[in-house]
């Protein structure tokens, strides 16, 4: 799998970043950052709990 | 509005007061499970569309043909006092009452301040503010305490002060003007004035941080400002003051009630004093199940929208339920068990869409040091007296207690 984030729509609310640090970030402006678009198992399992969280719709996964 | 005839509405005015804090009104679970989208009457006379069920309620919130703008004809208006509209109409809006672009610019230029990055390097001095006011209590040497006063309030306030650069020492001016602000009984008049007030104190802060910058969220705004050009007073006011206002109210009261909910479930409680590292889950699962601004996820509908069986017509207005939406079993089962661990972050207590709440992470953070803190330094605490005889805010747009005892 591998996730997208679209930073257009992005509101800052932080919830991926309090799910999973090691995939999500937030840039100075609070914007969300990729760390890595393709998370091992573990942290894969729960950048899917943050894509479910985000109240804007900004992160998606394409599954390979 | 296209009128419903009033004897097709429920016969209570929404949002009904909150009887006891262990339980949604009954109306809400009847209404819920007979239609998740209806039409109610509030309490000031008008009507707007209900959503009491989970899934409509995200849908409503995350759909940008639903209007924040309290402008709008049919933004839900609870008093149906028309003065407050008039008022919306003359102030320039915060980012709460604004939709698409603009709001996502007015979000952008503060959101840098409140990442999980910022607030994590807030965490040791909250936790001092935190200590410094438990020692407070535990020095006086009185009791019973009243822990709204003693800690529910000055934590939030404090933090929020140091945070903004508003100066502590006038907690007792902004704190008067919020809570009559949020009172659904304060007189209109009262109300508008309180308002009025707030405002005018916050100008008068603002313009002496352009005079005299310091390090903090209001000077960096007013420098931001003049970056991009000329300085637009009105707007930073508006700003400054939902900052201000959401800034404390919430937290004060979120930690009054959880205090109540962790200290009526020993079971529960047991939990998160044995291992702390439970306590964020803790905090997700008294924020869904308290619930406590309720209504502040109104919107308009700016064309015909078909949701939850009905058809919301343009210029029709919709409150999202946080409450009814958090107690939906069909997303959180038994929902009116305190469950610390059922895992709830999905819950719509800070909302959902672009508008959730941009202070949710200080939230958090405060909560969370709090109720560790508070019950790691006083293990014996306990509730002065029964439960019933707790003045909780039935009627008020932030649900919560207006006075707390407890002793040790
Ligand atoms: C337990 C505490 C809190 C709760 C339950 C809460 C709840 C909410 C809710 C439900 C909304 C959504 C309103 C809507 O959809 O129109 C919201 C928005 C907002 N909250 Fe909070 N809040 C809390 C704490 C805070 C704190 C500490 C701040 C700090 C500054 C804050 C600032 C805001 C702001 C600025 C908005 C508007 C965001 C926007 O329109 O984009 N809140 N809050
Ligand atoms: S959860 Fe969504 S809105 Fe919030 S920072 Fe992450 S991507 Fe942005």
């Amino acid at each position: 799998m591998r996730i997208k984030a679209d930073t257009g729509v992005c509101v800052g609310a932080g919830q991926c970043v309090l799910t999973e640090p090691a995939v999500f970030d937030q840039d100075d402006d609070g914007i969300v950052v990729l760390l890595t678009d393709q998370p091992g198992d573990q942290a894969a399992a729960r950048a899917r709990e943050a894509v479910g969280l985000c109240p804007s719709q900004a992160l998606s996964i394409v599954e390979d | 509005m296209t009128e419903t005839v009033a004897s097709e509405l429920p016969a209570q005015a929404f949002p009904v007061p909150r009887g006891c804090p262990f339980s949604e009104p009954a109306e809400y679970a009847r209404l819920r499970e007979r239609a998740p989208v209806s039409k109610v009457r509030l309490p000031g006379g008008e009507q707007a569309w209900w959503v009491s069920g989970y899934e409509e309620g995200r849908a409503v919130l995350a759909d940008p043909r639903f209007s924040s703008d309290r402008r709008k004809d049919n933004f839900p208006n609870p008093t149906g006092d028309p003065r407050f509209r008039e008022r919306f109409r003359r102030q320039p809006p915060s980012m709460i009452g604004m939709d698409g672009a603009d709001h996502s610019a007015a979000r952008r230029a503060v959101i840098g301040e409140f990442t999980v990055k910022r607030l994590a390097a807030l965490r040791p001095r909250i936790q001092q503010i935190v200590d410094g006011f438990i020692d407070d209590m535990l020095a006086a040497g009185t009791r019973p305490v009243d822990l709204v006063r003693a800690l529910s309030l000055p934590v939030p306030s404090l933090v929020i002060c140091e945070m903004l650069g508003a100066p502590y020492a006038d907690h007792e001016y902004f704190q008067s003007r919020t809570a009559a602000l949020i009172r659904r009984s304060t007189p209109s008049d009262e109300r508008l004035r309180a308002s009025d007030e707030l405002r005018s104190y916050l100008a008068d802060l603002l313009a002496r941080k352009e005079a005299e910058p310091g390090d903090d969220l209001y000077s960096r705004q007013i420098a931001r400002q003049r970056t991009g050009g000329a300085l637009d007073h009105e707007s930073l006011v508006s700003t400054a003051t939902l900052l201000l206002l959401a800034g404390h109210e919430t937290t004060a009261n979120m930690i009054s009630l959880g205090v109540v909910g962790l200290l009526e479930h020993p079971e529960q409680l047991a939990l998160i004093k044995s291992d702390p590292a439970k306590t964020p889950l803790a905090v997700e699962e008294l924020l869904r199940y308290f619930a406590i601004v309720e209504t502040a996820t109104s919107r308009v509908a700016t064309e015909d929208v078909e949701i939850g069986g009905v058809t919301v017509k343009a210029d029709e207005g919709i409150i999202v339920s946080g409450l009814s939406a958090n107690w939906d079993p069909a997303m959180f089962s038994s929902p009116g068990e305190l469950d610390l661990e059922r895992g709830a972050r999905h819950h719509i207590a800070f909302g959902y869409g672009p508008h959730q709440c941009l202070g949710q992470n200080l939230a958090r953070l405060e909560l969370q040091i709090v109720f560790d803190t508070l019950f790691r330094r006083i293990p014996g605490l306990r509730l002065a007296g029964p439960v019933d005889d707790i003045p909780f805010k039935a009627n008020a747009s932030i649900y919560g207690a207006y006075e707390l005892p407890v002793t040790w």
